[in-house]
């Protein structure tokens, strides 16, 4: 009995010192994960930090090293910046970026959700060829286009306007978008909609009551990628627009570095940061339904 | 009111893919009509076809005397059960119930004392305020059957609704659509249903009558006991029941079965029913037919394995080199199965002939309700 026992408490007792050994193993490893994945995220994200900390230092701290955190935080750059150098407020430049961004980002949801759904989901004459095309441009360089577009847009009068930048979006004229939505849309069982028709729904019913729900989370990523290209947009803009008071943001900051001679650093880097909050507002409050809603697809039993 | 015809029905793929061969099938006001078959029998294409989900590539659907070919599923006056459900994933269950009722605009009084109605016979009113993905298997199953009833059809068209359900679940479930039906029916509204399957105890369990179809064709329709007892043709009676029926090759000498070196002679009865003779036939017996016996003509055969299922055992046994399967009760292998030779003996008057070369039952009398 007594050797038993015995033998028993000394197993017990290497089992103990070998889930201790694994459970010291286990620290070192996440520490060593930790402060590898801390240091390569904070190498990214510096520049991003060293944004916004030099946006509260005077002109003369920018260069003078690399820290990020102002020994005299001012707003200066942002008062200042604010006022541009132009008669009008930066908020001005905001509320043009929005007038283009808001129709582009509707219609492109719209629009898009529209022509994915006829290719995923009828038979029409010439469907095949039609998707090719839509594949084409996918593939074609965008400056291709640019001057025939430009000639376009001149003789419909729409040169100095907003519509050369939102129109063509809003009318599907982004084969990412309907690519990507039609390979969202072919993945999705089609027994709801089925079922949707039994029930008396049209096209447009199934559409907008059943197919839109399901595709959320596409729609979703449609809307933040159209969003955060839209807002960088810098090309289009620049060629289209020639009144100052249209300019949006991107267009806006290029001005500000353009028309004095001494840059005043701070204030440019204060706009940058304005510039660039309502992207990472948007990421940040769009990533939620990302994840959360691929998995609400279809059901299984 | 509900009565169901098919004319003559195809369905041809991309111009050259015949899958369904010119249907002819009636069902009646109130029946409750099982599509039974192998997968890919295009017993689901022709359940769509009904449904008005798949183009009719040539022939006709008739409900309820009228012809509705060119009529969208909404307007067939019928309700469908998906095999998977197919739930409104983002509406509540009394959203998925009422979406039919709201889309064809009616009063909302109306459609929650539809869904208040259904959800009692149902017992799904725990369930209203809760999504698809809340629910068990047989919890969605309900909800489905009530999006279905709730639109009073003419006809019901289930698209294997049980398959995805466990095995308690689908017993359970089985019975309580077939009670429904029997409500339904006593109520007077007389729903018409087809039940697409491929499981042959639902078939049998559920159906009024069973339409057994192979490769787009249908091989025989008939009530579950005639389907059972008197199979058309060799892919009928080698669908039908548990275990498989015994189909043994041989020929046919002088009115004998002749298999290897045992010959079975068929008795008058048996004789009488024939309807052909052919050269080479098969022969078929159903397991639960044998009778074990220690003398008398019997086949003489080997025992391979014996399954013991509780009551009764399950032999495997070779007889000239073919595979025999026998069910016999415990007591009867307890008395007389402990040997390697058995003496097992068919019952003549449950014996079927086919023709090997057409797989016709030449066995019955004239040959009652086959289809081509």
């Amino acid at each position: 009995m007594t050797d038993i026992h015995l033998s028993n408490t000394s197993i017990h007792t290497t089992d103990e010192a070998a889930a201790a050994r694994r459970a010291r193993m286990d620290l070192i490893s996440s520490v060593i994960r930790y402060a590898l994945l801390f240091g390569v995220g904070f190498l990214m994200l510096y520049p991003l930090i060293w944004l916004v900390g030099a946006s509260f230092k005077t002109n003369s701290e920018i260069f003078s090293g690399a820290g990020f955190l102002p020994s005299s935080p001012t707003l200066e750059g942002y008062t200042r910046g604010w006022q541009t150098s132009t008669p009008y407020t930066f908020g001005r430049f905001f509320w043009n970026s929005f007038l283009i961004i808001l129709p582009k980002v509707i219609g492109t949801a719209i629009s898009c959700t529209m022509v994915a759904y006829a290719f995923a989901r009828f038979e029409f004459p010439f469907k095949k060829v039609l998707f090719g095309s839509v594949i084409a441009v996918l593939l074609l360089p965008n400056v291709v286009t640019r001057i025939p577009q430009y000639i376009l847009f001149r003789d419909l009068g729409w040169l100095d306007s907003f519509l050369p930048l939102w129109v063509p979006s809003a009318l599907a004229g982004d084969a990412f978008f309907v690519f990507m939505l039609v390979q969202f849309l072919r993945s999705l069982p089609t027994d709801m909609e089925e079922a949707a028709r039994v029930d008396g729904a049209n096209s447009l019913q199934t559409l907008v009551y059943i197919v839109v729900p399901m595709l959320g989370p596409a729609l979703v990523s449609v809307c933040l990628f159209q969003f955060m290209w839209t807002m960088n947009d810098f090309l289009g803009p620049l060629i289209y627009i020639s009144s100052v008071d249209k300019y949006p943001v991107s267009l806006a900051l290029k001005l500000s570095i353009d028309t004095t001679e001494a840059f005043e650093w701070n204030r440019i880097l204060a706009m940058s940061v304005l510039t660039i909050t309502p992207a990472l507002v948007v990421f940040f409050v769009a990533q939620r339904y990302f994840i959360e809603g691929i998995s609400a697809g279809g059901r299984k039993g | 009111m509900a009565h169901v015809q098919l004319k003559n029905l195809e369905k041809i793929y991309n111009k050259t893919n015949k899958v369904v061969h010119g249907l002819n099938l009636d069902i009646h006001d109130g029946e409750f009509m099982v599509l039974v078959g192998p997968s890919g029998c295009a017993k689901s294409t022709t359940l769509r076809m009904i449904a008005g989900l798949e183009d009719i590539s040539g022939g006709d659907v008739i409900i309820g005397g009228q012809r509705v070919n060119d009529l969208p599923p909404s307007k067939r006056s019928i309700a469908m059960v998906f095999q998977n459900y197919a739930l409104y994933p983002h509406m509540k269950v009394r959203g998925n119930l009422s979406f039919g009722l709201r889309i064809a605009g009616r009063p909302k009084a109306e459609i929650e004392a539809a869904v208040a109605h259904v959800a009692a016979i149902l017992e799904i009113e725990p369930l209203l305020d809760r999504l698809p993905k809340q629910l068990s298997g047989g919890q969605a199953q309900r909800v489905a059957l009530g999006r279905a009833l709730i639109k009073d059809p003419g006809v019901f068209l289930f698209d294997e609704p049980l398959s995805n359900l466990d095995a308690k679940l689908r017993a359970s479930m089985r019975v309580r659509i077939t009670d429904l039906h029997r409500q339904l029916k006593a109520q007077g509204s007389s729903p018409t249903v087809v039940y697409v399957t491929h499981d042959q105890t639902e078939a049998m369990t559920m159906g009024d009558r069973i339409c057994v179809m192979q490769a787009g064709r249908i091989m025989q329709v008939a009530t579950p006991k005639e389907l059972y007892n008197a199979p058309a043709n060799l892919f009928v009676a080698g669908f039908i029941g548990t275990p498989e029926m015994n189909l043994v090759e041989g020929a046919m000498e002088g009115g004998d079965f002749v298999m290897g070196s045992q010959r079975l002679t068929l008795g008058g009865e048996l004789h009488g029913r024939l309807s052909g003779q052919p050269d080479q036939a098969v022969l078929g017996i159903r397991p639960q037919q044998f009778s074990l016996v220690s003398e008398g003509p019997a086949l003489h055969a080997r025992l391979v394995n014996a399954e013991f299922m509780g009551h009764e055992v399950y032999m495997h046994a070779d007889c000239e080199g073919r595979r025999l399967i026998s069910v016999v009760g415990a007591a009867e292998f307890e008395a007389r199965g402990q040997s390697d030779v058995i003496r097992l003996r068919p019952d003549p008057k449950t014996l079927h002939i086919f023709d090997k070369s057409d797989g016709r039952n030449v066995s019955l009398h004239g040959g009652s309700s086959i289809a081509a």
